[in-house]
């Protein structure tokens, strides 16, 4: 049985997917990131794709299905590396990824993830602050 | 004028099957030197249409032929299985409908992404799918 590795790196969790999808592993990945978020307390989600050639209606969902399970358990997503074709096909397809980011390549990926997190713990602090006032 | 030139049957039955049968198609597109978007679409389009057969009707057979018309060379993809068939094709044709829990997205998405489309069906008897990419167009 095939399965795409995920790895950990501090806060987060990178995968690169290096097969083309088809159904079932596209259904296990889902499962299994949605474990390790869970297991691992990551804040963020980083899924290169820069290797699959088809993303179609099934694989699409499963990438929005993943960012909106991380969503909830406090993590962020980032697609990186989608190929221009796959981007074409996506939109005619009708099918635009509303509410997954991504970013051209890994490093812009992780940037990004960096950012999206410090602004939330950012928000965070302000809230403690706000907290404290009031108590005071 | 559209000729056939080649013809290749394939059965579709299990969920290794379909990655033969997309090797197969991807092969026939990069022989007669389709553009990669064009290839891309087309394997998506496939990879639509086998999953409604393998989903709704338990697999079929889908034939993979290489058509030619004056100067332009295409692929033409025809999926035909026996399943319980498509009673309303308007609807199936219609973006976000679906019988099943998908997006429905697969039939009218697919159609934008080929360059002819054609569908026919009846209920209790199965549903037949052609869609035509050319080369370069």
């Amino acid at each position: 049985m095939d399965k795409i590795p995920i790895l950990r790196m501090g806060a987060y969790l990178l995968v690169t997917i290096q097969v083309d999808l088809y159904d079932r592993l596209a259904l296990n990945l889902e499962a299994d990131l949605v474990q390790m978020v869970n297991k691992t307390s990551a804040k963020g989600v980083l899924i290169d794709i820069s290797a699959v050639s088809i993303v179609d209606s099934f694989m699409g969902r499963i990438i929005g299905n993943i960012a909106s399970m991380s969503k909830i358990l406090d993590a962020e997503t980032v697609v990186v590396g989608m190929q221009p074709a796959v981007a074409i096909t996506l939109i005619e397809l009708g099918l635009p990824l509303k509410g997954v980011h991504t970013a051209l390549d890994m490093e812009k990926g992780m940037n990004l993830l960096k950012s999206m997190i410090d602004s939330t713990e950012d928000d965070a602090d302000e809230d403690q602050t706000a907290d404290d006032l009031i108590t005071e | 004028m559209t000729l056939s030139l080649s013809k290749d049957t394939i059965q579709v039955l299990k969920e290794q099957d379909v990655v033969f049968l997309k090797n197969r198609v991807k092969e026939t597109a990069v022989k007669i030197k389709m553009g990669l978007v064009n290839q891309t679409r087309l394997l998506t389009a496939c990879s639509e249409l086998v999953r409604n057969m393998m989903r709704y009707a338990d697999g079929g057979v889908c034939i993979i032929e290489v058509v030619s018309s004056g100067r332009n060379n295409g692929v033409r993809l025809t999926f035909s299985d026996r399943g319980p068939g498509i009673a309303d094709i308007q609807a199936a044709m219609r973006d976000g409908f679906s019988t099943g829990k998908s997006l429905g997205l697969g039939l009218p998405g697919t159609k934008r992404l080929v360059n002819e489309f054609e569908i026919k069906s009846k209920v209790g008897e199965g549903t037949v799918v052609t869609i035509l990419k050319w080369a370069n167009g």
